[in-house]
Parts: C-alpha cells; sequence; structure tokens
C-alpha cells in the first residue's frame, strides 16, 4: 500500500517543490494550506505522516499539534515539523507538544527525503 | 552612578557668591559668555588652562574648584566597584588610588560609564530581536522564498528526466520567488540600515538625554512664558539624539507651557513670597500641587531639587539639588518622604532628611501624591509622586531622618530598609 502523507504549508511553491519530491519518491502526498481547518484536513486524509508547518495563516502548527496529541485517533500520528531557521523557543515548545522530528528552513531535498523515510512506514 | 555638583557648579556658586555676572567673568577669564555658560551647568570639560583662569578670576585656588570633580570621581569608582561582582577592590583605599593614580582613576570611572551604556545597548538590542515583529516578519518572508528557491532549483538540477509541464512550472516558480527574495532583502536592508542609525546616535537612556538638555538650559525655559514660545524650542529638540528623548522633551515642555500659563512668572513669585507653602501656592492658583513643585524647581536659577516617579516608585523626572546625589540607574531609596506619599495620595508628607555623604547636610523635603483616572470609574489608577528637596536651615533640636541615594552605594550600617548589601559595607 502507498503511504499517504499530507502536507499543511502556506507558502504554495515550497508546497509544490515538496509534494514533487515526495512522489517522486513513490508516496501519495495531499496538500492543505490553510491552519484553520488543519485539523479537519487530517481527520478526514487519515494520513501516515504529517508534514506541518509552524508559522501557518488561522491556527499555529503548535496548537495543530496539541489538538492532534489530545485526540486518541491521532495521538500516534508521526508530524514532521517545519521551522525557520533560529526558532529555539518554538521548537523547544514544539518538542514538548510531541513532535517527532523537525525540518528547519532552507532544507535541502535530500535531507527531507531521509526524514519522511525515517518516519513513514513502509 | 551618582549624579551630583560638579567643577562647573562650584564656578557657578563661587561666582555668584561675589555678585559677578557669567558676562563679567567670562571676559575677565578670556572666555565666551555662552562657554561659561556650558561650563557652569556642567556640559563641558574645563581644561587646566581655563581652569585656571577662572581660578584667579574668582580669587580661588584651582584646586578648590576641582576638588568636587576628584569627589564625583571617588563616587563613579564605588559605583563601578558595586557593579564589579565578586572581583571586590580596596574600597576603604579609594581616595588614596584617585589621589595617586588620577589617570587610572579617570579611565576606569570612563569604562565604567561605557560599560553601562553598552549593557544598555546590549539590553536594547536584544529586545529588538525578540520583540520586534517587523524584523521577525522580515526574516520569516527571506527565509520562505529562500527555501522554496532551494529546494526548486535542486529539484530541476537534479531531476534529469523531469516533464517539461512540471519543469515550465518550475522555472515560473523560481522567478517569482526570486523576484520576493529580492524584495524582502531590500527591505531587510532597509530596516537595519535605520536600526544603525539609532545606535549610532547613542542608546542613552532619553531620559537622560532630557534631563542633560534641561540641566544645560539652567532648567527653566524662558521661552514658555510667552505664549506660542513652544515653538522656538523647536529646533532645540531636534538637537536630541533619540526619538524616544524628543518625545519625552516635547511632553516636559507641555506640562511646563501650561505650569507657566496658569502660574505667570510674577504672580507666582508673589504667591511663593505671601503662602510659601506649595499647598496654599496650589489653592491660590487653583492647581495641583505637583504643577506648584514643577514651577519652582524651575523657576530661573532655583536651587531646589525635584524628583518625580509614577505609581511603580520609577523616578520618572530627576532635577539634583546640590550635594545631594540621585541614582542615576535603578531604584531610589525606600526611605525617601516621596514614596510615603505615594502611599498616601494627596496626604502631604514633609521631612527633613540627610542623604548618607561625608559633607553632613540636611534638607527639607515636601512630597505629595496626585492619582488620576483618565479613564473614569472603570479604568486603571494612575499615580504620580514628587518631593521637593530645598536646602535646610540647620536644627540642632531637631534629628533628621537618614537617608540614601540607592542601597547598593549607601553606607547607612543597619539600615531597616535595606533590599541588597552595600558595598560599602561588604567584608568590613
Amino acid at each position: 500500500m502507498t503511504a499517504h502523507v499530507l502536507l499543511i504549508e502556506d507558502e504554495p511553491n515550497i508546497a509544490e517543490a515538496i509534494r514533487f519530491i515526495l512522489m517522486r519518491d513513490g508516496l501519495k502526498v495531499s496538500t492543505h494550506s490553510s491552519g484553520a481547518d488543519a485539523i479537519e484536513a487530517v481527520r478526514s486524509t487519515q494520513p501516515d505522516l504529517l508534514i506541518l508547518d509552524l508559522m501557518l495563516p488561522g491556527m499555529s502548527g503548535f496548537d495543530i499539534l496539541s489538538a492532534l496529541r489530545a485526540d486518541p485517533q491521532t495521538e500516534d500520528l508521526p508530524v514532521l515539523m517545519l521551522t525557520a531557521k533560529g526558532q529555539v523557543r518554538d521548537r523547544a515548545a514544539a518538542e514538548r507538544a510531541g513532535v517527532d522530528a523537525f525540518m528547519s528552513k532552507p532544507f535541502s531535498n535530500t535531507e527531507m527525503l531521509a526524514s519522511v523515510r525515517a518516519l513513514v512506514p513502509r | 552612578m551618582p549624579m551630583t555638583a560638579l567643577t562647573g557648579s562650584r564656578v557657578r556658586e563661587r561666582r555668584l557668591q561675589l555678585g559677578l555676572r557669567q558676562a563679567d567673568l567670562a571676559r575677565s577669564a578670556g572666555i565666551s559668555a555662552s562657554y561659561l555658560n556650558l561650563i557652569e551647568h556642567n556640559r563641558r570639560r574645563i581644561g587646566d588652562e581655563v581652569l585656571g583662569r577662572l581660578a584667579r578670576a574668582l580669587k580661588i585656588e584651582a584646586q578648590t574648584l576641582s576638588a568636587g570633580a576628584e569627589w564625583v570621581l571617588v563616587e563613579d569608582l564605588r559605583a563601578a566597584a558595586a557593579s564589579g561582582g565578586d572581583e571586590q577592590p580596596e574600597l576603604d583605599r579609594v581616595e588614596d588610588f584617585v589621589g595617586r593614580f588620577p589617570g587610572w582613576a579617570r579611565m576606569l570611572a570612563a569604562q565604567h560609564r561605557r560599560l553601562g551604556l553598552l549593557e544598555r545597548t546590549v539590553t536594547a538590542l536584544n529586545d529588538r530581536l525578540t520583540h520586534d515583529t517587523h524584523l521577525s516578519q522580515a526574516l520569516h518572508e527571506v527565509l520562505s522564498a529562500v527555501s522554496a528557491v532551494r529546494s526548486t532549483a535542486a529539484i530541476l538540477a537534479e531531476t534529469e528526466d523531469i516533464d517539461p509541464d512540471w519543469r515550465a512550472r518550475f522555472h515560473a516558480n523560481i522567478h517569482t520567488d526570486s523576484e520576493r527574495l529580492a524584495v524582502g532583502a531590500e527591505a531587510l536592508v532597509a530596516y537595519l540600515d535605520a536600526a544603525a542609525e539609532d545606535e549610532e546616535q547613542g542608546l542613552a537612556a532619553p531620559q537622560e538625554e532630557v534631563e542633560g538638555w534641561l540641566a544645560a538650559r539652567g532648567w527653566h525655559l524662558a521661552e514658555l512664558e510667552e505664549p506660542g514660545g513652544r515653538a522656538l524650542l523647536e529646533p532645540e529638540l531636534e538637537g536630541l539624539a533619540s526619538a524616544a528623548g524628543r518625545a519625552m522633551a516635547r511632553d516636559w515642555i507641555l506640562r511646563a507651557e501650561a505650569d507657566a500659563a496658569v502660574m505667570p512668572l510674577d504672580a507666582f513669585r508673589a504667591a511663593i513670597r505671601a503662602e510659601g507653602d506649595p499647598l496654599l501656592v496650589a489653592r491660590r492658583f487653583g492647581v495641583g500641587v505637583l504643577a506648584v513643585f514643577r514651577r519652582m524647581a524651575t523657576l530661573p536659577g532655583a536651587l531646589a531639587g525635584l524628583v518625580i516617579c509614577d505609581g511603580s516608585g520609577t523616578l520618572v523626572f530627576r532635577k539634583p539639588p546640590e550635594g545631594f546625589l540621585l541614582p542615576r540607574f535603578g531604584a531610589a531609596c525606600p526611605l525617601w518622604p516621596l514614596f510615603e506619599a505615594l502611599a498616601h495620595p494627596m496626604s502631604p508628607v514633609e521631612a527633613v532628611i540627610e542623604p548618607a555623604a561625608r559633607a553632613r547636610r540636611s534638607y527639607r523635603a515636601r512630597a505629595f501624591c496626585e492619582p488620576r483616572h483618565p479613564a473614569g470609574f472603570s479604568g486603571p489608577e494612575l499615580r504620580e509622586a514628587g518631593m521637593l528637596i530645598e536646602p535646610a536651615v540647620p536644627d540642632p533640636s531637631f534629628e533628621p531622618r537618614p537617608v540614601g541615594t540607592s542601597c547598593r552605594i549607601c553606607p547607612r550600617a543597619g539600615c531597616p530598609a535595606r533590599r541588597e548589601p552595600s558595598i560599602l559595607l561588604e567584608g568590613s
């Protein structure tokens, strides 16, 4: 079965690049660009991995993560969080909220692939 | 670091004793009257040569004039020691040090002042990085564009069999992102340029800047005695380095202008002579007591000092009276009548106080606190307290209240109000 990745990222060009890399690697990718209804998107897509940007319009990635961890249906969902370089405090807060891995922007495509492969069950 | 009387103040004191006008003294010392004015308000350092000429014209030893400066140096070094942490120098020998190595002592004091300035700069820059939403937005914008460009460019470079449609899309994306990057980088550079300009102008506390300006003006703004005089001060304000300093100076000017309008100079002097009491003078003019304090302390040649604090006890205005040290940074002595008044709004508090200085001088302090409710019943209460400090006539039958400047540099042992150990008592 093809693993399914949900990408929540408000920058369309970053989202497009990530989508392309992951699709080339044989993954199924859905994208979503708003924070406000992100939790609904996760529930309806039921992905195997969530890639979540920290700074989203509507709701921060941090709040989304906390909500997901509080719900038994999504508490074990692997989450890869995208942060900007230097957001040390935000990263510490996200770690406490139960993030599985981080990816700092600007990332290299190889790093991105390696992180995703490590988190997706194959 | 304490503020105190300097050599310039001694020159002024001596000149007034002799009944000389500034112009007379300036002529006999061979300097311009405006330069002398700057010297008298401690706005210019006096070289040995000019000091000698002034001393001759004032029929006084040059050393007597500069002895004050040495005392200031001693106080500065004490303050430096206070911030020295565990490395405590031999405080009991500080005068010896100043006497034997005046050059080293001056350098140390100057470095201490510089250190204070740098610490403020670091704090300000830190604040800017942590709280500046404009900067973090600009950085985020640039980082996002860089991320998109980096990923997209790598795809184009590394994917040999890329579909022409995808390739066209990625080319277009790189194009828009590089445009965005250019705009973002430009905004960032413009922002950092503006920030660098602020720093060049120095991050001396704006309040100090305003007080320095008022001190140089002799604390009295004669322009405000005439209607429309405020506009005449505007060019001078432009000379203040920071925007915050200019804004604070404008606030002060607005208040001083309003004070001058309701309490014209002659009528005010007459009222002071007739009533002698700020509370009664306030009643006569139908104004607040703090307005009378401000007017009293800023009359031409007024000897009275004035401190004003807000509800948190932070000193927001400091005019040091002769011989009374006021803290330049940090909190003041909790024994000041000012803080009693702050706790009891609208009740006058009067006390004779003696600061902890070698020259034992006592001062008459009168303090008053006025609460304000700018948003009515539903809003917060804002308090402002002022303390007028005037030289007191010595009265041997009355024991003055011992007070200090700030705990760290206060030598009073066994003080019940002490909040931190004094460097002048440690180890002794």
